[in-house]
């Protein structure tokens, strides 16, 4: 395989990220799901690099999941869009940083089709007006926040305190980047690096010390797929997608798998947990599960930070081979014991612990 | 005597100059400069390239007969080795320019030629394959060109990147033509056949190899193609699969994992290949494409030059004193591309004959 080959696609595919001043918008499902991944960005945004970040508390979900799930309109959707561009002028922001790859693709969608159907956006802007009496711009800068981390990914390797190196070999960790199908796969020229190589992700992990594993289903969607999903008769198909997937990758050993979006993220790490309990796979090695990270979670643990306060015992398939791999101390009975020392309700059935 | 044309007696006699400078080097200019230079023309033959052939030289045998391609190389030598034509390899040519009835070539290093009349044949590029980021070529080793394949069939041996001999090789047709995506609507129409012939040479050399052609349409338009088709069935067992490949990447193994639709078997397939073959398409060459803009010449949708009518003025544009042989107007194979030279050759002399009307 040639490396070039991919830089001269890449190349092909650069993305102005603004630098500063966003209005960030979070997703819907990220803070129940990977608490500590948003509350890291901010973070390292605000407290670390010192950036303008600011949120609006009135702030909704895009309604994408309704949207794909044919419950919401094209035009209501771009409505609510449309108000969140309308909240992002009257706090005075022009970039948008958005923390959800779903919201990403539904923003960038509805852009596309603003600058191609212009009639569609004198319609939203009368939608909106006559709904809320609010007016907006479009923003002059958008960026999924998975953009934002790759753009500042040197920041987080020039404070690394754990970069992704086996401690035990000396020998770069295997990472799976997988990006989630609507950061670039509609409109590849929105997506760092492309849809085909996407850089976004594989950038952060070779910047910190990994190696990417580029494997046949690196491509393929990671299961949830909206309909596939939420359409209750069609989750054995879902379910299926990941197995490929995790089949596919398995020979490759990957230490970690990597993620931009939510619903990725959420279902190749339940998904492990189930297929083991349906027919016993397991798709790591020594009979461990695959650690499923968010890049805010990654970032988090290379610059030293917790494995706890970044959330990383909320998702299924538990982090400790990883964390052993990286060298990182942790004591695990502090998982789910609040700052203050209480214990809280310990999860049944979680893998890897 | 260099410098005047000998024209047949039918054309009218009065006196000209037959200056002509044709613009590319490969087996349309070359056919033009050989037809005009024993015409009585004086030729002049610019070539940005250091030898003179084109794309003939890169491939080794051609379909339909399996001609040597060197043989249409040598024919096309012997062409232009005559007093009247001046070959000028190395020399790009960036603009044309009408002034005081005859017409200036401009070089890209400065240098200026006087012609009275030009032939443009700037010929083809082929599609660069990496444009079609899905199939990985530049990235994945064993992924390679139609002009690759050739180079190893010239060196006599066909193998993969770990130096072993591919057992089950895929041909991708139609990459960068019919393709929207890749700007290009119109058919290539050579790259069908090619890989027939490609498929059947394949199993020349690697006689346990099987070799899967995965196509939209099979477009077998031209004398013996047809034929040619047939055979590479019945007595070389090639298999064609109607369906576009989606995408392709590499197993722990280095072998390639291609997903394709069989649209006639109504069903998704993925296979592992030891080698990918793309038969990438012609499009118009950068050096047309910089002639065309600088110069104002008209170009079509394909972004070839367009021809003044499709009909009746093949090897004329929108430039007076300036006519097209070859691919620069369209995909062509090399037997038309030859007469379409000629045809350009008439033009030339009409034009000439007749005061440059």
């Amino acid at each position: 395989m040639k490396e070039e080959g991919k830089k001269r696609v890449w190349a092909d595919y650069q993305k102005e990220i603004a630098d500063d001043h966003f209005f960030y918008v979070r997703s819907c499902i990220r803070q129940s799901f990977f608490p500590g991944s948003e509350q890291f960005f901010l973070h390292f945004m605000r407290i670390v690099l010192g950036k303008d970040v600011f949120e609006n508390p009135s702030h909704t979900s895009c309604t994408g999941i309704g949207y794909h799930g044919d419950i919401v309109p094209l035009r209501t959707i771009m409505a609510v869009v449309a108000r969140h561009f309308a909240l992002m002028k009257e706090s005075g922001y022009k970039n948008i940083a958005i923390s959800c790859v779903t919201s990403f693709g539904i923003y960038t969608e509805i852009l596309e089709t603003w600058k191609h159907f212009p009639e569609e956006l004198v319609q939203t802007k009368e939608d909106l007006f006559k709904a809320t009496g609010r007016e907006f711009d479009v923003p002059e800068n958008v960026a999924h926040t998975s953009d934002i981390i790759f753009k500042f990914r040197n920041e987080v390797a020039g404070k690394a305190k754990f970069p992704l190196i086996n401690k035990d070999t000396g020998e770069p960790l295997n990472g799976v980047e997988h990006i989630g199908c609507h950061y670039a796969k509609m409109f590849p020229k929105h997506g760092v690096g492309g849809a085909e190589f996407p850089r976004v992700l594989s950038g952060m992990i070779e910047t910190w010390g990994g190696k990417v594993v580029d494997y046949p289903e690196r491509r393929h969607c990671c299961g949830f797929g909206f309909r596939q999903y939420l359409v209750q008769a069609n989750r054995g198909y879902s379910l299926s997608n990941t197995a490929k997937k995790f089949e596919s990758m398995k020979p490759f050993k990957p230490d970690f798998v990597l993620t931009n979006c939510p619903g990725c993220n959420m279902f190749m790490d339940k998904w492990q947990y189930t297929i083991k309990e349906m027919n016993g796979t397991i798709y790591g090695e020594n009979g461990e599960s695959i650690p499923v990270l968010t890049y805010e979670e990654l970032a988090g643990l290379v610059m030293g930070y917790n494995p706890w306060d970044l959330g990383l015992q909320f998702h299924m398939v538990q982090p400790e081979p990883l964390l052993r791999k990286l060298g990182i101390e942790f004591n695990p009975d502090d998982k789910f014991r609040t700052k203050d020392g209480r214990q809280m309700p310990v999860p049944k059935n979680l893998i890897n612990a | 005597m260099a410098g005047r044309c000998l024209f047949p007696k039918t054309l009218s006699t009065h006196d000209m100059e037959g200056k002509v400078v044709i613009i590319g080097g490969g087996a349309a200019g070359m056919e033009a400069a050989g037809q005009l230079a024993r015409a009585g023309c004086n030729v002049t033959l610019l070539e940005k390239q250091s030898l003179t052939g084109g794309h003939v030289r890169n491939w080794y045998h051609l379909f339909p007969d399996k001609r040597d391609s060197m043989e249409v190389i040598e024919y096309l030598e012997k062409h232009i080795a005559h007093k009247n034509i001046s070959v000028l390899t190395g020399t790009s040519v960036e603009d044309i320019r009408r002034k005081h009835g005859s017409i200036v070539v401009k070089a890209s290093d400065g240098r200026e030629f006087d012609a009275d009349a030009v032939v443009l044949s700037t010929g083809f590029d082929l599609f660069k394959s990496e444009r079609k980021e899905e199939y990985g070529y530049g990235i994945y080793d064993n992924v390679i060109t139609s002009a690759d394949l050739e180079l190893m069939f010239r060196k006599g041996e066909i193998k993969r990147h770990d130096g072993a001999v591919p057992q089950k090789i895929g041909i991708v047709h139609c990459v960068g033509s019919r393709d929207e995506k890749a700007g290009n609507l119109y058919c290539s129409k050579l790259c069908c056949v090619a890989a027939v012939k490609q498929a059947m040479e394949i199993k020349g050399y690697i006689e346990s190899a099987r070799v899967f052609c995965f196509y939209m349409d099979m477009r077998m338009g031209g004398a013996h193609y047809e034929e040619l088709y047939r055979e590479s069935q019945e007595k070389f067992g090639i298999n064609y699969i109607r369906g576009k490949v989606s995408e392709v990447s590499e197993n722990i193994n280095s072998k390639l994992v291609v997903k394709v639709e069989d649209t006639l078997a109504g069903r998704p397939l993925k296979m592992e290949l030891d080698m990918l073959v793309l038969m990438a398409g012609m499009e118009m060459s950068e050096g047309g494409r910089i002639i065309a803009e600088n110069a104002d010449l008209k170009t079509g949708e394909n972004r070839f030059f367009a021809p003044a009518d499709h009909h009746f003025g093949s090897n004329k544009g929108n430039m007076k004193g300036v006519f097209y042989a070859g691919t620069c107007t369209a995909p062509m194979n090399i037997t038309e591309t030859i007469s379409h030279a000629r045809a350009a050759v008439a033009d030339v002399i009409y034009y000439l004959k007749e005061g440059k009307s």
